[in-house]
């Protein structure tokens, strides 16, 4: 009983969040509903017993990149309303409704002839930090180095594209130019 | 003796491609003589090859190598070296000779004097072959290599219009008859099953008549286009638009005797069916008066020797059609050595004439071109067969055995047309040589010829006087393959014969030179009573055959040809395949909107992508879903 | 009443369609980078709920998976955009049309 109230309840607050995300004209709104939208969804994994996921839905979403996009905003003019000249509207909306039922047929597909069997399943009596920990750093491992080496290059991506200087392009500059600069540095 | 008979064959061809090495260069003196002495090795070890024959009387078969060969289907590059195709390969072989060294000297200043030689020996090449393959597969190649080498060469100024067409005319006619040929051979091959000459005769024997004759009709269509008969004459005249050392060589000496050829390697066919032999026979002798006729009047010196080669040829196609195999062949032999050398002296003329054909601009060259006038004369007497050219013999024989075979008409056409071609021979001679020297109106500074150029054509000078004595000793050589036999007419009989043929030519020849050799001849100016008559009229315009050609073949053929192009090709192929490119190309045109560079736009189109691929794989996961798999 | 594993699915649908929504109508670069997030979170859903119901990790691995991806997008994709505001000063879409072939 209580998991059905929780359910609805989170997925109408969710819902709700995402919707104002998309459609309100405030940059500065559709960030605030973005952070809160979010965080709703780590009730669900709370709810799934995912508790490890939910931690870092809330600790990487909502802290990191709700962080990020906050900056990021500062750049640039949020305070006039976004303009938005739309199309068809029903099109956008038939387009998109069309697109999530197919991806929820192909995926529900396989569960519906029920011919799923667990490759790594859960071992009862352990936590689920122990079964994530468990599972990511023997099975996982490969995939998981990649990922934080990924990491490490965005992180360093980002610095770099933000970073100072950045208002002139080397690879928009020709050649000539950058020889000339060349020559000015070697010379002073 | 196998040496002998490669050295033969292959010596034109790699004269050939020696002299394509230069075409694209200038003038070069030293292919001209290169391919000369090629060609005159292929003539010494002709002349080998011919002693040998006549020693041993063992034909020489080689086998090459394998054409093709598959199921049932053999066909070797074998070659056959006997009486009939040494014979044929002494009179190509001699005649290119003599005309590959004239021809240094005649095509002196032509640009193409290198290309000129590439060609000149490639022809004799594919001749050489068409007369020594031993299976009519292999004459069937050379029959389409001379067809191919008479085309470059007809058309060798190209840049005349007049000489390509003519060309084109020359190949088109003759892929007609060859159509015939073909499907003779298909025929050969269907009921035999086999090319070689050796195993289809003798499988001849057990054929129905009926058979025989429609393969002996279809090759005769082959030999009737390359022979230029009737109706396929036309394009002979207008061969002569090529270089003369080629008129003299391809259309007069060998390529059109490939016809004549033909029917006399094929004598094992004929002689089982006469009935087509007499057919052949009549025509040959149609053909002779015909083509005799129109030359009694042309006024282009080259035409007028080019429809004596077809009546010439006509008396050969009589003699293979009676049956007197030997006695055509043996025509052929002479006809090519007197022919050529009316052809190159004509050539000599026309060097002289800054290239002018018309005989009535002559006049009074005996005086500057003695030697030239010599010539000339003896290949006349030679052709009008006056005792004891080899004219004489041949085509007396010839007259004979119509007589001994009781064919009275053909008989009487054929001597008739003897004094016909006594007459126009002369004609031409007292035109050219005697009289006024009209030539001196047009302001021509005529001149003898190379020196070199005259001794070349000194062993066609022999050929057309002695040849007429080895009658005999030809018989004796071909009689055993060609069945011939020797035509015996009463003494007295053949007596009176003779003299009469004798007189009538010497009448035919005295009349052509009080006509013509008196000093009253003018140029014609189309007023005088005789070029208005009917009788002229028909015969300058070679019967009207050429307009109704062009009038009932030629035209109704171009404006069916347009029809198909505006009607089906325009209409349905083009515009099929121009409505496909032009869906296309609307489709771009139409699509290019999609590439407006908004992202938005794009993502949109994304979505719509990614729906249709997701809903192709749902479908498809149903379709093997519920297909039973 | 039980909450099954349809309920899940069905709530992702939605998100992800609402996802796709934003996609397609924004203009604005950064808003478009909301929306998705929003599509990444709505799958995330999904495989959480897959994972809880067949009692197998491989989907939350799956989900870890896609929030470090995410959040290398939002760091590289943001760096970008800010490029490209001081270049053109304006992340409108209308405007970006430098592609127009």
């Amino acid at each position: 009983m209580f998991e059905a109230v929780a359910f609805y309840l989170f997925a109408f607050l969710t819902i709700t969040m995402f919707i104002i995300t998309v459609t309100t004209s405030q940059a500065l709104y559709a960030l605030t509903a973005l952070a809160a939208g979010m965080i709703f969804i780590s009730a669900f994994f709370f709810i799934l017993g995912a508790d490890f996921l939910g931690a870092i839905q809330i600790i990487v979403y909502t802290g990191a990149v709700m962080a990020l996009y906050a900056f990021g905003m500062m750049f640039f003019d949020t305070t006039r309303s976004v303009k938005e000249k739309q199309g068809n509207k029903f099109i956008i909306t038939g387009l998109s409704t069309l697109a999530a039922v197919l991806v929820v047929l192909i995926v529900g597909a396989p569960m519906v002839s029920n011919n799923i069997v667990a490759l790594y399943p859960t071992i009862d009596g352990m936590g689920n930090v122990q079964n994530v920990g468990l599972i990511l750093f023997t099975k996982y491992l490969v995939p998981f180095e990649l990922a934080a080496v990924m990491l490490l290059v965005a992180m360093v991506a980002g610095i770099v594209l933000a970073g100072k200087k950045m208002d002139r392009s080397i690879t928009l500059t020709n050649d000539a130019e950058l020889e000339i600069e060349k020559n000015k540095k070697v010379l002073s | 003796m196998e040496k002998y008979l490669y050295i033969a064959l292959f010596a034109p061809l790699v004269s050939s491609l020696f002299s394509l090495l230069f075409t694209a260069t200038p003038k070069k003196l030293f292919t001209g003589i290169v391919a000369s002495l090629l060609i005159i090795t292929s003539l010494i070890s002709s002349s080998i090859l011919l002693t040998h024959i006549l020693e041993t009387g063992e034909p020489i078969h080689v086998t090459m190598m394998t054409w093709m060969q598959t199921g049932g289907l053999y066909i070797p590059f074998g070659f056959l070296v006997d009486q009939v195709s040494v014979t044929m390969m002494m009179v190509v072989t001699l005649v290119s000779s003599v005309v590959h060294v004239y021809a240094i000297g005649y095509m002196d200043h032509d640009k193409g004097f290198n290309r000129f030689f590439a060609w000149l020996s490639a022809f004799v090449f594919s001749m050489m072959i068409l007369v020594m393959s031993d299976n009519y597969a292999g004459l069937f190649i050379g029959w389409e290599g001379v067809g191919l080498c008479s085309w470059g060469l007809i058309g060798f100024w190209f840049h005349k219009e007049s000489a390509t067409w003519a060309a084109n005319e020359a190949f088109i006619m003759n892929r007609i008859a060859d159509l015939g040929m073909l499907i003779g051979l298909f025929l050969i091959y269907w009921n035999t099953g086999t090319l070689q000459y050796d195993g289809a005769f003798a499988a001849f024997h057990q054929l129905p008549t009926a058979t025989l004759t429609w393969i002996g009709i279809f090759l005769f269509i082959g030999a009737m286009g390359k022979s230029a008969q009737f109706p396929l004459h036309t394009w002979l005249a207008d061969a002569m638009e090529g270089p003369t050392p080629v008129s003299a060589l391809i259309h007069a000496a060998t390529m059109v005797t490939a016809g004549v050829y033909l029917v006399i390697r094929s004598h094992e066919l004929y002689s089982l069916i006469p009935h087509v032999g007499l057919f052949i026979a009549s025509l040959g002798t149609f053909v002779a008066l015909f083509a005799a006729s129109m030359a009694l009047v042309n006024r282009d010196m080259k035409r007028v020797i080019a429809y004596s080669t077809l009546s010439q040829l006509g008396y050969m196609f009589a003699a293979a059609g009676l049956g007197a195999y030997w006695v055509a062949l043996f025509h052929l032999m002479a006809h090519a050595g007197f022919k050529a050398l009316l052809f190159l002296g004509a050539g000599n003329v026309m060097h002289a004439m800054k290239d002018e054909l018309d005989p009535f601009k002559m006049g009074g060259l005996k005086k500057v071109m003695k030697w030239t006038w010599i010539m000339m004369v003896i290949g006349s007497l030679a052709l009008a067969g006056v005792i004891p050219f080899a004219g004489f013999f041949s085509k007396d024989t010839i007259l004979e055995a119509a007589y001994s075979g009781n064919h009275m008409v053909i008989y009487g056409v054929l001597l008739f047309t003897a004094g016909l071609t006594a007459f126009y021979s002369f004609r031409l001679v007292a035109l050219i040589f005697h009289g006024e020297e009209r030539y001196k109106l047009f302001g021509v500074h005529p001149h003898e010829a190379y020196r070199f150029m005259l001794v070349a054509m000194s062993p066609l000078l022999l050929v057309a006087i002695v040849v007429g004595i080895l009658q005999t000793p030809f018989f004796d050589m071909v009689e055993e393959v060609l069945n011939g036999h020797e035509y015996h007419i009463e003494h007295t009989l053949a007596l009176i014969m003779l003299v009469g043929t004798q007189l009538f030519v010497g009448l035919a020849i005295l009349y052509a030179y009080v006509k013509y050799a008196n000093s009253k001849i003018k140029v014609p100016d189309g007023t005088s009573k005789i070029e208005n008559s009917f009788a002229y009229k028909l015969l300058i315009n070679q019967y009207y055959i050429p307009y109704a050609y062009e009038e009932y073949i030629v035209k109704p053929y171009r404006e069916l040809s347009e029809f198909f192009w505006q009607k089906i090709d325009v209409k349905v192929v083009d515009a099929t395949v121009d409505g496909i490119a032009s869906i296309i190309y609307n489709t771009g045109e139409k699509t290019r909107d999609m590439q407006s560079g908004n992202l938005s736009t794009m993502l949109r189109w994304m979505v719509v992508g990614l729906i249709i691929l997701l809903s192709l794989a749902v479908i498809f996961g149903f379709t093997v879903k519920y297909s039973g798999v | 009443m039980e909450i099954g594993l349809n309920h899940y699915l069905v709530l992702s649908t939605i998100l992800f369609a609402i996802g796709l929504v934003g996609v397609m109508r924004r203009k604005n670069l950064l808003l478009l980078f909301f929306a998705t997030e929003i599509l990444l979170n709505a799958v995330n859903i999904a495989f959480a709920a897959i994972s809880h119901y067949y009692g197998d990790m491989t989907g939350q691995m799956f989900a870890f998976f896609i929030i470090a991806v995410a959040a290398s997008e939002v760091a590289v994709g943001l760096g970008l955009l800010i490029v490209w505001y001081k270049r053109h000063g304006s992340i409108d879409l209308d405007v970006l049309t430098t592609m127009k072939g």
